[in-house]
């Protein structure tokens, strides 16, 4: 019996010995889901969004995974789908969920997020990088559920300190009737606070006239006030928002959604390699990288830059690795980028762009943080609710 | 009428007597596709020399006859002549080349190829592409052992040194460093390499008999952010005395003992500062600072840098001709 249970004990640790090289093979699969509800009509239709965008960039990742884990017998493969409905979404989650997987991306409106946070169960971990929604991140987070898209805080706060450093701080801000607007101009008066900034005219958007044809008319009496530096647009979808510049009833700079704008990644941003990644993406999809690409791509990375690390794809593990000492993603962004613990936002910096180029990249000089200067854009930890790691 | 002939007389004598005169430093500046030409007694720019697209990496042949220049945009290697300082010839170089080494039998040339995630070696002479070899995303430093052994390459996407036995072509050992590594830099007695991970904001100090990892530094400049932090070009002085790391945005160079790995010193420089290079006797090391377009001269004795010299835009590499 003794003999017997040690040879049992000799063959299992032979068997443990024996688990590195095979685990040498470690299969990774990943699901990407996106479901983006129709904008409705806008006025300003002449340059479409493309349909896939997020995807592609869950794609490049996916490669650059793949390039990296066949030095080290680790193979990824993505299963995607690209929902027209909610309920499309959802079931090609729960398909997707039966058959194994446990990694996801999701480029979906919060209420969706929130719905497959729910379903998900214990084991998974939830990649959000389509919405932008603050409440996301201050009261309504969920331990497997990080950001890799920044929210709208962390955008407008780039805008409100650029303003701030320019000493433009009187500003005319004109609010779309969209929730994604109000969700924006919600975000840019808060930065305006923290930033020092006066809203002379807070105007919500209500016309309905074609722009196109009336813009240079209807728009100088919009914006006339007495005085203010620079009109702010909270325009999410692009409904009339590019037919501000220029239009103005005072010489003033046009910024926010349209105008120069703060986002999460634009074809001008060139510098700390990203003309790289700009070239790896063009090959991949034909057309210029946007910030739905650049989230998609962020989250996959931060999967495979854990797997590369770890050789292990559990769920579990790869959250602890991301909020360790440990992590860091190299993301073309000229800094370490690293996950809130709090509330699993992923800290970056905010290129601030317009149409043709860069102008400025948040967080400036003079910004302090005791910590880490990315936390002075977005919800700080004393003003989230949420601790995902206790 | 005088003063034209007089000056085209001195544009004459200084354009005859400088290939032959001074020690030179070359930079390439990455965004005004030439190449500076520093003298480096008098630590002027003396010539601008017009080269293809996007100059980064450069480096000189083992009899300091020419020099090869990575023309990223135009995909080809340059070579230029450094009697006559012209451009004489081009050799195939694969994709958006960016950085590369030279083999010291002076004929196999390495060149990481940033786009196409691949390695390419090329026989000077013959013009003939020898291997391409697959490596990780985005290749970028590359250096080969003085001893012609090992050919090293930094991907930086997937963040690996890839060690290649120069025999085979063949990869034999990929060691996972810092994220981002950016630079290979070996030992003179080939027994060490130091790898700089501008984002992980580590060096890398490699064992090359065991290929292991015998030491990781990190910086720490004062009064600087610690993710400006980035560690890129590397320098070791022949007698294994100091090692110099070029520390990007943070727009210092430290210091570093290079038997204890004890940081000495941080000394301010230029603008996100890039990559380096020790004059011919040692007592003076050149830096590129990539925002500040200028060259920093550091001078060995006591540490000091006393001197910035304005060149083109995002001056990236900078070698110095050790016989001129």
């Amino acid at each position: 019996m003794s003999f017997l249970s040690r040879t049992a004990a000799t063959l299992l640790i032979t068997m443990a010995a024996a688990c590195p090289l095979q685990a040498e093979s470690l299969d990774v699969r990943i699901g990407y889901l996106q479901w983006i509800p129709d904008q409705g009509p806008v006025l300003s239709n002449v340059i479409p969004e493309p349909d896939d965008a997020g995807l592609r960039g869950a794609e490049l990742a996916m490669n650059d995974n793949s390039t990296t884990g066949k030095f080290l017998g680790q193979t990824y493969s993505l299963q995607s789908d690209v929902a027209d409905t909610e309920e499309a979404a959802i079931a090609a989650f729960e398909t997707m969920r039966e058959s194994g997987l446990d990694l996801f991306v999701v480029n979906a409106p919060a209420s969706t997020l929130k719905t497959l946070t729910e379903k998900a169960g214990d084991n998974t971990l939830i990649f959000n990088a389509g919405a932008k929604d603050d409440a996301l991140r201050t009261g309504q987070c969920h331990v497997n559920l990080l950001h890799t898209m920044p929210s709208y805080s962390m955008l407008t706060d780039a805008l409100g300190q650029w303003l701030n450093q320019r000493r433009w701080d009187e500003v005319f801000l004109i609010t779309g009737p969209t929730e994604a607007d109000k969700g924006w101009a919600d975000a840019f008066h808060r930065s305006a606070k923290r930033f020092g900034l006066e809203i002379v005219e807070d105007k919500p958007w209500t016309f309905d006239a074609d722009l196109r044809r009336t813009a240079s008319k209807e728009l100088p009496l919009f914006t006339q006030a007495s005085d203010y530096d620079a009109v702010v647009v909270a325009d999410v979808r692009g409904d009339f928002g590019e037919y501000v510049p220029f239009n103005t009833w005072l010489p003033r700079p046009v910024v926010g959604t349209q105008g120069m704008s703060p986002v999460t990644w634009h074809r001008v941003v060139e510098s700390w390699g990203a003309a790289q990644l700009q070239n790896r993406f063009r090959e991949l999809a034909g057309r210029d990288m946007n910030s739905e690409d650049y989230a998609a791509w962020t989250a996959v990375r931060s999967i495979g830059t854990a797997i590369t690390d770890l050789n292990s794809a559990s769920p579990a593990e790869i959250r602890n690795y991301l909020f360790s000492d440990k992590f860091q993603l190299a993301a073309f962004k000229g800094r370490k980028l690293t996950f809130r613990d709090w509330n699993g936002q992923l800290r970056q910096p905010i290129p601030l762009v317009h149409p043709r180029g860069l102008v400025a990249r948040a967080p400036f000089e003079g910004f302090l943080h005791p910590n880490s200067q990315m936390d002075t854009l977005g919800f700080d930890r004393p003003e989230s609710e949420c601790r995902i790691n206790g | 009428m005088k003063t034209l002939i007089k000056r085209a007389a001195l544009a004459t004598m200084i354009g005859l007597s400088t290939p032959t005169l001074a020690s030179v430093a070359y930079v390439s500046n990455e965004k005004d596709n030439t190449l500076s030409v520093i003298d480096t007694e008098t630590q002027k720019v003396i010539e601008t020399i017009d080269v293809g697209q996007r100059p980064r990496g450069i480096l000189l042949s083992k009899d300091y006859t020419k020099l090869y220049i990575c023309a990223s945009d135009d995909d080809t290697v340059q070579v230029l002549d450094l009697a006559t300082r012209k451009i004489v010839d081009t050799l195939p170089s694969g994709e958006d080349p960016e950085q590369f080494a030279l083999h010291p039998n002076n004929k196999h040339l390495y060149i990481a190829n940033e786009d196409d995630a691949i390695v390419t070696v090329v026989d000077v002479d013959s013009k003939e592409v020898l291997a391409q070899i697959d490596v990780g995303i985005e290749p970028e430093g590359m250096a080969v052992s003085p001893n012609g052994k090992w050919a090293v390459n930094t991907s930086e996407t997937t963040s690996m040194l890839h060690w290649i036995n120069t025999e085979t072509f063949e990869i034999e050992k990929n060691i996972v460093v810092g994220q981002r590594p950016r630079h290979v830099e070996f030992s003179k007695d080939s027994k060490t390499a130091w790898a700089s991970a501008e984002i992980g904001g580590t060096v890398h100090i490699i064992d090359v008999e065991n290929l292991e990892q015998i030491h990781e530094m990190s910086f720490k400049v004062p009064g600087v952010n610690q993710d400006r932090v980035q560690p890129v070009g590397i320098e070791l002085t022949s007698d294994g005395k100091y090692a110099f790391v070029a520390l990007g945005p943070s727009n210092h160079v430290a210091v570093v003992d290079a038997k204890t790995y004890e940081v000495l010193d941080y000394l301010l420089v230029g603008a996100r500062v890039w990559q380096l290079d020790l004059d011919k006797d040692e007592t003076h090391l050149y830096t590129t600072n990539g925002v500040s377009g200028d060259v920093s001269v550091i001078n060995l004795e006591d540490m000091k840098v006393i001197k910035s010299i304005k060149v083109g835009r995002y001056p990236w590499g900078v070698v110095i001709d050790p016989t001129s």
